[in-house]
């Protein structure tokens, strides 16, 4: 078989594309013959690492994905997990790295639009987003450029899509100056009988586009993504694609038009590698063969060869197949929300991808083997080696109540409002919990009593120190901000970001990472139920810190019976539930280390995951009895940082006298797991505290009453009172004054 | 009494106000699309909040010249009663239904927050539920919502009660002229707004502060 092909086929455009040379080799091998130019774009765009997870698949399959409430897990658009009647939460999380450090606005955008388009693709209409960001140095020199465009096109995306932000993370380290990290998290409600998937059914069905037209933007960002940055990244903009939340709001809508009319058998929206994926994998999933007509595809630009159609990465398109009878009142909806619709191609029963182009055939391959035998590598990786604990006198020394402003007006614990308040967090009317507590939460829609919790963790630091307790901690961490709702976890979604896997302490980092989530998820019945891998996110030879960043989605069973972090009271008894018996001592890798004596040595602090559930299966219970009246989990900052964000949020002050003799330091700032405060409406001097305590103490867990709430100064021990003011005007100033560039 | 509300493509709190209207009245409003040949007889035309057509041109210049608005004109124009919020604001001042202009915020950015509002005429079919003077709460979301007018419309509006809310207690989040919050036309049956207090109606928002304008407008007429 001859192709027509004007561009020769060199070493250097084989590499240029990101295919290694033993890669082309399988492609001759398989295909017999030298590819034509579309079908090494074609190529490139299934095997490059974002598509094929070439490097990682091997790890991946080792996470636990199963769970009685799960439907779906890895492999659709996103994971699908059961609520209970009739009903199922779609979500995923997903990175643009690497097109948002190029142009941030559209590329933090578009990354929204992607996942966004990931649940709704499932018959999912969206009703929650997060976003996790990792910035370089505050005083990097494109850092505040970066936040600002990142913020204003995440929020110039979802706000006018009209699904609101509930949560997030904002971290500032200079191993990002060269290669930030923007993580999308989207989420959906669905029932679960109209639940839509990728595979295709049928022979000689029309095969539809919808939404968008077709330009030049974005082709080859998928393989532009999986390839390190170096000096000449300007010249990648045109990679990056650019976004119309206008014309997805108009897709969403006519998607769940056209879905409710029976019309749809099987689809798929354009993300990475635009036709091509989509295609392919409608294709491969169903066993069926797809055959393109290029000439009917809607472009907006002229003389587009088949190569960029193949691989443009226009934004707000979907590919679907139709029940043919079906076609003209599909054809209405698409109409009524003037969207594109042209049926571009039909299934085959011949198991080939082909594409025709002006009478041409420009492509003619294996469609199975184009997803099927993709590369797989089992890489070289080393473990990363274990730091010693720190000496037990090695405590560099601060007042307390300065070391607390310091951290409070820091730029790792300062408040996020001036990025949380550019997104709209309350449309759709739903939102109990806005950005600012453990986790953002919303009510099901239309259910009297149900809500979702939604949170996004890692701890970068402990992942570099130690990736395998890293990994543990980002899923614990997790799961711990859905219990200080009140919810039960119910699944998660990772987006694991890495530098090159081609280096073995890199691999290792990631092969640690995810032995550690895979445990935690096991110890805590929390399946990983979709996600995403982004390797290569170095500059110039310098990789990232390892980021798997997790997000968590919990079930209320009833809202009413929800916690919050603020202080409900004054006068109310305050417990450490899950404190060790010292209240804390881990101060290696915490940010009172790193952020105030710029130390960086010593383990992460490791996560007890028994420990870990008894204690938080028991703090959910104190709420759901509504002995709790106010919940925060500890993480950054420990103890200290933890009272202060509860009084800040509630303007009430706390006094915390039960510190032992030894050096408060670590009691205060130390960053032991698997701890929460806990505020409760008893005596305590009552017989029903001392049957907590019983009840507690039966569980192995210690939950000491460290003080009381009451005033408006935050008291910790011998140090001096800070009054709740001052605490909030360091909290809020920090962002703010750093934007301003001040 | 009897609601319907517009959509427009783009728009996105229509199911926010469709809530909002079925919980107080009652009564699901009439739904809207943009292109329908009928305008429903009804007492109230809510315009709700999103980003019509994208907020491309300028906010609301493309829906505002929509055939339906012709309609809507009609109606204002024979006493029915028109709510724009946010984008529907927006909407309606570009249809020249109310005068003046909302620009960009001067921050430059979008902002969602929890602001106060003084009612400013409480002597009108939408505030009536309130207190003069009374300092309610209500979310805010928006982008282009900085309202501006000539001194001369200032004053008229000023001196005419045609001002209904105001930002109140140093909250004014986007550096609107005279911390103007929502306006009436000269029949004040026409009211916009750039706050959403179809936001802040049940104790899951938070607050019912927002409650008011409907009930007080739904319990009118019915």
């Amino acid at each position: 078989m001859t192709l027509p092909n004007d561009i020769v086929i060199t070493p250097q455009l084989v590499a240029d594309h990101g295919l290694k040379p033993d890669e082309y080799q399988k492609i001759l091998d398989l295909i017999g013959r030298t590819p034509t130019y579309t079908e090494l774009g074609i190529f490139s765009a299934m095997w490059n690492e974002h598509c094929s997870y070439k490097s990682s698949k091997k790890w991946l399959k080792t996470l636990p994905t199963t769970g009685p409430r799960v439907i779906q897990g890895p492999g659709e658009n996103a994971g699908v997990v059961d609520i209970g009647d009739g009903q199922a939460v779609v979500f995923k999380m997903e990175s643009h790295n690497h097109p948002s450090f190029i142009e941030p606005y559209q590329g933090a955008g578009t990354g929204m639009g992607g996942i966004l388009r990931d649940v709704f693709t499932m018959g999912a209409r969206p009703v929650a987003a997060m976003n996790a960001l990792r910035f370089g140095a505050p005083d990097h020199e494109k850092t505040r450029h970066l936040v600002s465009g990142v913020v204003a096109g995440i929020g110039g995306y979802a706000n006018a899509f009209g699904v609101p932000t509930v949560g997030g993370e904002v971290e500032f380290d200079a191993r990002y100056n060269g290669n930030i990290l923007v993580n999308a998290f989207a989420a959906g409600l669905v029932d679960t009988d109209k639940i839509f998937l990728s595979e295709a059914k049928g022979v000689g069905l029309p095969v539809v586009y919808l939404g968008a037209k077709t330009g030049r933007d974005g082709v080859g960002g998928a393989t532009m993504a999986s390839a390190e940055f170096g000096d000449d990244i300007d010249e990648k903009r045109p990679t990056v694609q650019v976004g119309d939340p206008f014309t997805e709001k108009r897709l969403l809508e006519a998607c769940l038009e056209l879905m409710a009319t029976g019309a749809v058998i099987a689809i798929q929206d354009m993300g990475a590698a635009g036709l091509t994926c989509s295609a392919v994998e409608m294709g491969a999933k169903g066993d069926l063969g797809i055959e393109l007509n290029l000439d009917m595809v809607p472009v907006r630009e002229t003389a587009m060869t088949p190569y960029e159609m193949m691989l443009s990465e226009s934004q707000e398109r979907m590919l679907m197949v139709l029940h043919p009878e079906k076609e003209a009142e599909a054809r209405a909806v698409f109409v009524k929300w003037e969207l594109d619709f042209a049926t571009v191609g039909k299934t085959t029963d011949d198991l080939r991808f082909r594409v025709l182009w002006h009478g041409d055939e420009v492509a003619n391959l294996p469609i199975k083997d184009l997803g099927d035998e993709a590369p797989e590598y089992d890489r070289p990786w080393v473990e990363s080696k274990k730091s010693s604990m720190l000496a037990e006198n090695d405590v560099p020394q601060m007042d307390v109540a300065d070391a607390l402003l310091a951290l409070m007006g820091g730029h790792q614990i300062g408040s996020r409002r001036w990025v949380y308040e550019q997104y709209d967090t309350l449309i759709q009317g739903n939102s109990l919990q806005r950005p600012g507590g453990d986790a953002g939460v919303i009510r099901v829609d239309g259910h009297p009593t149900k809500a979702l919790a939604f949170t996004s963790d890692v701890n970068p630091r402990y992942c570099e120190a130690d990736p395998y307790e890293g990994g543990k901690q980002a899923v614990a961490e997790a799961w711990r901000n859905l219990t200080a709702t009140g919810a039960d976890p119910l699944a998660a979604t990772d987006n694991l970001n890495f530098g090159n896997p081609e280096r073995p302490e890199i691999m290792g980092q990631l092969v640690g990472a995810i032995k550690g989530i895979g445990e935690a998820c096991i110890a805590l019945d929390f399946p990983i139920v979709s996600g995403n891998v982004s390797l290569y996110n170095e500059t110039n030879g310098k990789g990232i810190l390892p980021t798997p960043t997790i997000g968590g989605v919990g079930l209320l069973p009833d809202w009413s019976q929800m916690a919050r972090i603020a202080f409900a009271a004054e006068g109310q008894v305050i417990l450490l539930v899950g404190s060790p018996a010292n209240r804390g001592s881990h101060l290696a890798q915490s940010i009172y280390m790193r952020d105030l004596f710029d130390r960086k040595d010593g383990p992460p602090p490791p996560v007890d995951l028994a420990h870990e559930r008894r204690t938080g299966d028991f703090v959910r219970k104190l709420i759901r009895l509504g002995i709790a009246t106010a919940v925060h989990d500890l993480s950054d900052g420990g103890l200290a940082v933890g009272l202060a964000e509860m009084a800040i949020a509630s303007g009430i002050g706390a006094t915390v006298t039960d510190i032992t003799t030894a050096d408060p330091i670590p009691q205060f700032f130390g960053e032991d797991q698997g701890r929460y405060l806990v505020t409760i409406n008893l005596d305590p001097q009552g017989e029903e505290i001392t049957a907590l305590w019983d009840e507690a103490k039966s569980l192995r867990i210690h939950a000491p009453w460290i003080g009381s709430t009451g005033g408006t100064d935050l008291v910790l021990g011998d140090a001096r009172a800070i009054p709740v003011a001052a605490l909030k005007a360091a909290h809020e100033g920090w962002f703010p004054t750093y934007m301003a560039g001040e | 009494m009897k609601s319907a509300v517009i959509v427009f493509p783009g728009l996105n709190r229509d199911r926010d106000m469709i809530a909002a209207l079925t919980k107080i009245s009652g009564t699901a409003p009439a739904v809207v699309w943009h292109q329908d040949a009928d305008l429903p007889d009804v007492d109230l035309i809510v315009i709700p909040g999103g980003f019509s057509y994208g907020d491309y041109l300028r906010c609301g210049a493309i829906a505002a010249r929509s055939p339906i608005m012709d309609k809507i004109r009609t109606r204002a124009d024979a006493g029915v009663k028109v709510l724009g919020v946010c984008n529907g604001f927006q909407i309606l001042i570009e249809a020249g239904l109310l005068p003046g202009a909302l620009m960009r915020n001067m921050s430059l950015k979008f902002v969602c927050r929890e602001v106060k509002l003084e009612v400013t005429n409480a002597a009108t079919d939408f505030t009536r539920g309130y207190a003069q003077g009374q300092v309610i709460r209500c979310p805010v979301a928006h982008h282009d919502g900085n309202y501006f007018a000539d001194s001369e419309t200032i004053a008229r509006l000023e001196g005419n009660g045609q001002v209904a809310f105001r930002y109140a207690e140093g909250t004014n989040p986007n550096g609107s002229i005279n911390d103007i919050a929502g306006i009436l036309n000269d029949r004040k049956n026409v009211l916009g707004l750039m706050p959403h207090p179809e936001n802040l109606i049940e104790s899951a928002h938070g607050g019912t502060d927002g409650r008011a304008l409907f009930s007080g407008l739904l319990q009118q007429v019915a």
